[in-house]
């Protein structure tokens, strides 16, 4: 056998022709990349209906579609496929494709892992989905899982050991990136030379192997209780309900910027490449990225502030929250300093990086006012924070994965996309994203509850609002899915090897579509050629 | 105009709240005008926090109202110059890109600046945090316990004697939770209480308090987590079972104030309203007393009071 598959690599330079062969059996870096993608596109419309279900019933005041325990079977899994489904595998997929031909590495380093880490996935996904459909249903106490509640679920063996296999792939993944970056740059590709999107996902890697773990354990420990007779979380043998909460905000945490560093890094290379200026202050940036990381193992029980912290760690935590302002202010300050005094256009993927900046920072302003404790007293768990979090993980991280879509699309299919339908799409979702999420603000401040089926009727005219903005967002996809399909298999206009006018870095070097295998000899970097120009001064 | 008003009695237990009262009445105008008539609970077109009615519910609302007011300049400041490079250094306006990638010291400002704001806004939230964490000097204490789906309140102490045998249930009252089936074809438009639409937000037995007293909670939970939420007394604290969290209130006005539980819960976890009734000291000492009384002999009374009046002899 192994002299087998040493014999195929060495004499195939093209993509295997069966399709069987060629996606489940790939073990190249942009076929995987292509699978990531296209898997979380999938799930992106799986979670996505199951928030029009949401969106739906939450019209008016009333129960008219669904039942209660249904509806938090939706709002749980929504946020489980959104999270575990849409962002984290596309931005895996997005490091597979990208990550080998920014660094001028021929593919991972660790190509059949690579398989594994994906190919788990749609059997977790089909896992958990599965129990929708079986007696007792779903989960359905919240994507957190906190204890005793999740215990009265029948699904959570189910949803357990989907998580174990997600946190199994998650970590592959990271392995896989971190051995890539420290072990396959071209000669020349100094740490502090990379592009910023490849040290976003460097440090993103070690968050995940930091805390998947973390996951894993803490939901290991929910399904002893229920099945094993132990008592981590059940006060009546001894356990502690709040210690869950710590231990899965201690993965949750540093799991929310999993999937907003590697959106820091797109933006920052889309940015300079529209504006056709070295990024600001590249070394800021860089630093900025790894001080989040740091700060987010310490934050944690910001989410917890109403579990009747002692003083002592509230005040902790919020300072330490707050501080995380800091380097996030320097990203969004550098990211404005890089248009100022360039030459600007704005094409699909530009306009896509310009809303991440100001929603993002918008959806950042928000997570300062819930940093203030006795603020977050009254925001705690009401549709403020559905808000906040809204807006950094859709015009945030959404944002950044269908801007980087766009980027690089011409680059994986050799075609340029439509210009004019991908800004419908995107003046679509902009406008519509702010119709569905900006109301939630004041049904929030009103004192609108997070996680109800129904409301008093005082909240009925922003839930109406944000209802027909979710279903007219929901529908914009569908656009983005029409650019995506017409230009991988229809679009005729062939993309130039470098794209975009003013990109720069490994990734144009190569013909596009990039062929089956690209930088088998180690490329020549030359500093003038990276999208940071000359860092050395 | 009722919650924009501040205090007016001079016996404030806790720290000086003068710099954030005169900002807080100075901001409370022009807030009540985009709230409409400044209220209680919740009202439609709602945009904003409510200062709430007791002596320390002013924090928050201070500290969201000073904290959007600081997110709303910056906001200004930073997507201003923004939209003007992207308006200026357009190709199409013929802009040449510049080649520098770096400025030390405006680093060093941008990253100076924001610093200097944390820091206030640090030291203003710490007090109102330091303040609330405060729950001694209490003369009277509540006993709140959390149950799949509705709520128990025990009166555990008043005035420094214990009472004897006052607690109840609390759950949606019975117009609003008939309404609230799915295909029930009633309108939550028709659940009110005088003018009032109380759809979900309203009990069969509200919780009674007294004005003008320091009043200490205990909140725990008998089965799983829930959360103790009245939104104009400014907090929420979660009801853990087999944890006894505190906290405390000063209510100000009489009134009748709405909230919900805000932790999921389970399935009705929409449909467990709290409601509280605060009233003056002496109708407060006339209800306690004509509480304690009824529940004084061998009850069986009502349901509600059979847990925690005295078993009759026999059950013992």
């Amino acid at each position: 056998m192994a002299h087998e598959a040493t014999h195929d690599h060495h004499d195939h330079h093209h993509a295997p022709q069966g399709f069987f062969q060629r996606w489940v059996m790939s073990t190249n870096h942009k076929d995987i990349g292509t699978l990531y993608l296209v898997f979380s596109l999938t799930m992106f419309f799986i979670g996505g209906s199951f928030a029009m279900v949401i969106r739906a019933e939450l019209f008016k005041p009333g129960l008219d579609l669904v039942q209660p325990y249904f509806f938090n079977e939706m709002t749980t899994m929504h946020a489980l496929v959104m999270i575990f489904g849409a962002i984290m595998p596309a931005f895996v997929g997005l490091g597979n494709w990208m990550i080998p031909l920014m660094i001028g590495a021929p593919d991972m380093a660790l190509p059949r892992m690579n398989n594994l880490s994906f190919w788990i996935l749609p059997f977790a996904f089909a896992l958990m989905l599965s129990t929708l459909f079986l007696p007792g249903g779903g989960p359905a106490g919240g994507w957190t899982m906190y204890p005793p509640l999740s215990l009265q679920s029948s699904s959570l063996a189910y949803v357990v050991f989907a998580i174990h296999l997600m946190g199994i792939s998650s970590i592959m993944g990271a392995i896989n990136i971190i051995a890539t970056i420290l072990n396959m740059r071209a000669p020349g590709m100094d740490l502090l030379k990379m592009p910023v999107f490849v040290w976003s996902w460097l440090i993103t890697a070690f968050l995940l192997i930091a805390v998947m773990p973390v996951l894993a354990g803490a939901v290991t420990m929910l399904l002893t209780d229920k099945y094993f007779g132990t008592s981590f979380f059940n006060p009546g043998g001894g356990g502690d309900p709040v210690l869950y909460q710590h231990v899965f905000w201690f993965f949750g945490h540093p799991e929310v910027y999993i999937m907003i560093l590697p959106a820091f890094g797109i933006i920052s290379e889309i940015v300079p490449t529209f504006a056709r200026k070295p990024i600001f202050g590249y070394r800021a940036m860089v630093y900025a990225i790894a001080c989040i990381a740091f700060l987010s193992f310490i934050v944690w029980a910001h989410h917890m502030f109403a579990v009747g912290l002692p003083l002592g760690a509230d005040i902790f935590f919020m300072y330490a929250t707050m501080l995380i302002a800091v380097p996030t202010g320097v990203k969004v300050f550098n990211w404005v300093a890089t248009m100022w005094g360039g030459s600007m256009t704005f094409e699909t993927p530009m306009l896509f990086a310009v809303a991440f900046i100001i929603l993002f920072t918008i959806g950042g302003f928000s997570g300062l006012m819930l940093a203030l404790v006795p603020a977050d007293f009254q925001y705690h768990d009401t549709y403020f924070v559905v808000a906040h979090f809204h807006y950094v993980l859709v015009t945030g991280a959404a944002f950044a994965i269908m801007g980087g879509t766009y980027y690089w699309l011409p680059k994986w299919t050799g075609h340029m996309y439509n210009e004019f339908w991908g800004k419908v799409h995107f003046w679509c979702s902009v406008v519509f994203v702010n119709v569905l999420f900006f109301p939630q603000h004041f049904l929030g401040l009103a004192g609108m509850p997070r996680r109800i089926p129904d409301y008093n009727v005082a909240f009925a005219n922003f839930n109406m609002i944000s209802s027909i903005g979710g279903f007219l967002f929901g529908a914009s996809q569908l656009i983005f899915l029409g650019v995506v399909v017409h230009c991988a298999f229809f679009a005729r206009k062939k993309a130039a090897d470098r794209v975009w006018e003013g990109a720069k870095g490994l990734e144009w070097t190569v013909p596009s579509p990039a062929p089956h295998h690209t930088f088998e000899v180690p490329p020549v970097v030359r500093d003038e050629e990276l999208a940071h120009g000359h860092v050395d001064d | 105009m009722t919650s924009g008003s501040i205090r007016t009695d001079g016996a404030e237990p806790g720290r000086g709240l003068g710099i954030k009262r005169a900002v807080a009445a100075a901001l409370a105008p022009m807030l009540a005008l985009c709230a409409g008539i400044a209220q209680a609970n919740p009202e439609p077109g709602q945009l904003n926090m409510t200062r709430g009615v007791t002596t320390w519910s002013g924090e928050p609302y201070f500290l969201n109202n000073v904290a959007l007011g600081v997110c709303v300049v910056i906001g200004i400041v930073v997507f201003g110059a923004m939209f003007i490079a992207m308006f200026r250094f357009r190709k199409s306006r013929g802009a040449v890109p510049e080649k520098w990638s770096h400025n030390t010291t405006v680093e060093i400002i941008w990253t100076a600046i924001p610093v200097l704001i944390l820091m206030a806004l640090a030291w203003m939230a710490t007090g109102g945090l330091v303040s609330f964490a405060d729950t001694t000097g209490a003369q009277m204490t509540i006993k709140v316990t959390g149950y799949q789906w509705k709520w128990r309140y025990d009166y555990v102490d008043y005035q420094g004697k214990p009472v004897s045998k006052v607690g109840f249930m609390s759950r949606l009252d019975e117009l609003s939770d008939k309404t609230r089936q799915l295909g029930s074809g009633m309108d939550p438009y028709a659940v009110k209480t005088g003018n009032e639409n109380t759809y979900l937000l309203n009990v069969d037995k509200p919780l009674v308090l007294p004005i003008h007293t320091k009043i200490r909670f205990v909140i725990t939970s008998e089965d799983v987590i829930h959360s103790w939420w009245v939104p104009a007394f400014g907090w929420k604290m979660d009801a853990i079972p087999g944890i006894v969290n505190s906290a405390w209130t000063n209510i100000n006005e009489a009134g009748t104030y709405r909230g919900q539980c805000a932790e999921l819960c389970g399935q009705d976890h929409g449909f467990m309203p709290i409601v509280v009734k605060a009233v003056s000291q002496e109708d407060f000492n006339k209800w306690l007393a004509a509480q304690e009384q009824a529940n004084a002999p061998a009850p069986a009374a009502t349901p509600a009071a059979a847990s925690t009046a005295a078993a009759p002899a026999g059950h013992g």
